[in-house]
């Protein structure tokens, strides 16, 4: 296979890196090949020019994120890569089964640190972890949600290694977004792209909005044929907003802000031009400090006075449930391969990126011991702050490290550095290998499902391992294979 | 409505932000319409007081000299074309329009969305050279034809439910409302001088000026008789059944709209604006016109922008004020969360 590509694309190099398309794949049939060849078809001045005239689409379409300065607010759309990334069948089947059980456990963690704190009685997690954790909601315990469903919806965000196996960086279990891509990348690559993708068939992405509306259904307080569903959103000054209009017209129900709802006699309704109409559930794109202001931050313009005493009453569902951030932060994370085997009695389907605990320790002699070789993150930061990347630190900074994981282990993880798999992607100097990870994105409600692909992102810059887009990380439409190529005649081994 | 189908009902905040969205739009075309036909027609030797005419249409005295421009022809074309910082603006009318399109974002049509935004990306690109000469006109002329096209994608893919019926009340008011104002500036402006025979054809061109100012140039001179007089002009933008923009055909809509939000869709809030329209259509059509002018047009125009500012406060208590406890619908408004 990869003589193909040698004659097609002779400057293409992944390096050490696993790569998403020329790597041999059996069950990829006959995909990678014919999607290259179609690229050297469609060449490189017409690649870009159409690439070109799908950013353009992007910003007609107000498809953007809003970035905020001192004194301007600019408009900017997520770079878009044409060149899509394709997952084979069974690559999807082992990924979509991995979503599952994960979400599986972070629910069942959940319903337990509210409920009886088995696993913390246990000694599978220390009790401090969890209770003094600042994502912990003590107004959460004991309170029972409908089918045990906290993280309604989640986002886990994968990555592939120099081995071609897939890994498990982090659980987005609060308000994940970025699934709207997922969906408008698609129909952009149908626009503009439709000669590439002709004769190829993937599984589709375009059921979302229904499987999302039935989980909020699912959920609401009993008795309503036809719950009344709303999205809450912070409103047009937040970066996401696109994705909340797009979520809000995909489901078919309304988009309030905090100001269109009011509680009265613990029941929530919102305002309409006929007078209040009851709502009964909220999938709030709102972080849970800002959903009540009697209870969480007291200055919050942004929530609903009263909304955390209705939902206590039973008299609406709220999704995700307040208090889920307490399960998905870097502390807990290293605990998820214990978590699943404690609740499901099984091995991770997909494996953390190998995490050593400092507040043990063997992984705190491990980390020690290899200081210049690993990856330091302190668990209560995010954003990147505090990280110290082993192999590319001074000396000084690596006993600066030494000495901050001796002050207190317990704040600190270490893991070793990932090769982060890349694809092919339309750069500078042609098409060239850019490193790339993957955020499915899973639904429960009485139970879980996976939309098919999920957010491929992809660092721009060569060499970058940063795939966000507030560091212009873009992305990819994520192609999943619905053809089973390693079954029939397309095995190209 | 049929059983198997539901009534997803209308936010209030959405309500008002249809309404004001097309109020902008309006303004934008009617702002547009008036700068052309100003350049197009203006008397030689009076350039500055033709211009100045759009600041008194659009009250803006104040925010004009507050702005610190100087009253001339180039200062007043950028005042409307340009500065981003006067409110009145086309650049700041459309920005609005398109800030309440962005909340409206669930609501309207993707062509709409994507029209406004492709319309505002040009409005941010006017700049001076575009108020030269023979381009101004032509950059009137698209604003003019951008706002056309929204309103046309608007009637071909706007889903016609109540909201579709706040966007055109807050169209149908804004338009009575720039109807009415012209026609009072330009009034007094042109008041009869009688006289001599050039004098008398200077005024008939500022006439046809202000026909043109309201689109219905074409249309008057099909229903007027050969020698018409500012009576009749006054006429066709009070009180004509078919002209577009004549504040009695706006108004008469208002009140069917209001009536259908009543009927239609159970808003019995609608009663109080219903009667308040009714009572402007009153005022439009009660006395005898040679009557008004004898007294005064002026004080009666007065009168009737007074209800139709008391009609929008009406239609923002019954249906907006109910997210915005203050009341609703003053002269400018943009939603805005914190």
């Amino acid at each position: 296979m990869s003589e193909i590509f040698d004659s097609l694309w002779p400057d293409y190099d992944p390096g050490r890196f696993f790569c998403e398309l020329t790597a041999h794949r059996a069950d990829a049939g006959p995909v990678p090949r014919l999607l290259a060849e179609r690229l050297g078809r469609i060449g490189l001045p017409d690649l870009r020019a159409r690439a070109a005239q799908a950013e353009t689409d992007l910003i007609d379409l107000g498809i953007t994120f809003t970035v905020y300065s001192d004194a301007t607010a600019i408009d900017r759309i997520l770079p878009f890569d044409c060149i899509p990334r394709v997952l084979t069948h069974g690559e999807w089947d082992l990924l979509e089964r991995a979503c599952k059980q994960r979400v599986a456990a972070l629910n069942l963690f959940l319903g337990d640190v509210y409920g009886k704190h088995r696993i913390i009685k246990d000694g599978v997690i220390p009790a401090d972890l969890v209770f003094n954790n600042s994502n912990y909601r003590p107004e959460m315990q004991d309170f029972p949600v409908p089918h045990g469903t906290y993280a309604h919806i989640c986002g886990i965000d994968i990555i592939r290694d120099e081995f071609g196996d897939f890994r498990v960086l982090e659980d987005n279990a609060r308000t994940p977004s970025g699934v709207s891509y997922v969906i408008e990348n698609r129909h952009l690559m149908l626009r503009t792209f439709p000669d590439l993708m002709a004769g190829i068939k993937l599984m589709p992405v375009d059921d979302y909005g229904r499987r999302l509306r039935a989980a909020m259904s699912e959920i609401a307080p009993g008795g309503h044929g036809d719950p009344q569903v709303v999205l809450l959103s912070p409103g047009i000054y937040n970066s996401a907003y696109f994705e909340h209009v797009f979520l809000a017209r995909e489901m078919g129900v309304p988009l309030v802000v905090g100001a269109d709802l009011v509680v009265e006699n613990e029941r929530v309704f919102m305002r309409t031009t006929a007078g209040l109409k009851p709502v009964h559930t909220i999938y709030r794109r709102l972080n849970d400090d800002y959903l009540d202001p009697a209870v969480f931050k007291a200055d919050s313009m942004l929530g609903v006075r009263g909304l955390i005493g209705a939902w206590r009453a039973g008299n609406v569902a709220i999704a995700n449930a307040v208090g889920t951030g307490v399960a998905d932060d870097k502390a807990v994370y290293a605990y998820m391969p214990r978590i699943i085997k404690y609740y499901l009695g099984e091995e991770p389907l997909i494996k953390n990126v190998d995490t050593h605990i400092c507040r043990e320790a063997e992984g705190l002699q491990y980390t020690l011991d290899n200081l210049d070789k690993l990856v330091t993150k302190p668990v209560g930061e995010s954003g990147g702050y505090g990280i110290t990347i082993g192999p590319r630190a001074s000396k000084e900074e690596l006993e600066a490290s030494r000495a901050a994981i001796l002050a207190d282990p317990g704040n600190w993880i270490s893991q070793p550095m990932i090769g982060l798999s890349v694809g092919p992607t339309l750069a500078e100097e042609g098409i060239g290998p850019r490193h790339l990870d993957l955020r499915p994105f899973i639904i429960t409600g009485r139970e879980s499902w996976v939309l098919p692909g999920g957010l491929s992102r992809v660092a721009m810059k060569r060499g970058s391992l940063i795939v966000n887009s507030s560091q212009g990380g873009g992305s990819k439409d994520t192609w999943v294979l619905a053809e089973n190529f390693a079954a029939g005649e397309g095995g190209a081994a | 409505m049929s059983t198997y189908m539901r009534d997803p009902g209308l936010l209030a905040r959405d309500a008002e932000g249809l309404f004001w969205m097309a109020r902008y739009l309006e303004r934008v075309e009617n702002l547009a319409r008036l700068i052309d036909v100003t350049q197009s027609f203006e008397s030689p030797g009076f350039e500055a007081d033709a211009w100045w005419g759009l600041i008194r249409i659009n009250a803006d005295e104040e925010n004009f000299s507050k702005r610190g421009f100087s009253p001339d022809a180039i200062h007043i074309k950028r005042f409307y074309l340009l500065d981003k910082g006067n409110p009145t603006s086309i650049p700041s009318s459309l920005e609005d329009a398109r800030t309440n399109a962005r909340t409206l974002r669930p609501l309207i049509s993707t062509e709409m969305w994507r029209q406004i935004n492709v319309f505002h990306r040009f409005v941010g690109r006017i700049g001076a050279a575009d108020l030269e000469g023979d381009a101004l006109s032509r950059v009137c002329t698209r604003l003019k034809d951008a706002v056309q096209a929204h309103t046309g994608i608007t009637e071909g893919t706007l889903y016609r439910d109540q909201g579709w019926y706040f966007y055109e009340l807050g169209r149908l008011l804004e338009r009575a409302d720039q109807t009415t104002r012209m026609l009072d500036i330009k009034y007094t402006a042109l008041l009869p001088h009688g006289g001599r025979e050039e004098q008398r054809v200077a005024e008939l061109t500022q006439w046809h000026a202000v026909l043109r100012g309201a689109a219905g140039y074409h249309a008057f001179k099909r229903r007027a008789r050969a020698e018409f007089s500012a009576e009749d002009v006054v006429h066709f933008l009070l009180r004509d059944a078919s002209s577009p923009r004549s504040a009695l055909l706006c108004v008469r809509r208002m009140e069917s709209h209001l009536d259908d939000l009543r009927r239609l869709y159970g808003l019995h809030a609608a009663g109080e604006a219903i009667e308040s329209a009714e009572l402007l259509r009153e005022i439009l059509v009660e006395k005898p016109l040679s009557h008004i002018l004898a007294t005064g047009l002026h004080d009666y125009l007065d009168i009737v922008q007074i209800q139709l500012q008391k009609l929008a406060a009406c239609i923002g208590r019954g249906f907006f004020r109910d997210w915005r406890p203050e009341p609703a619908a003053t002269q400018t408004q943009v939603q805005a969360q914190a």
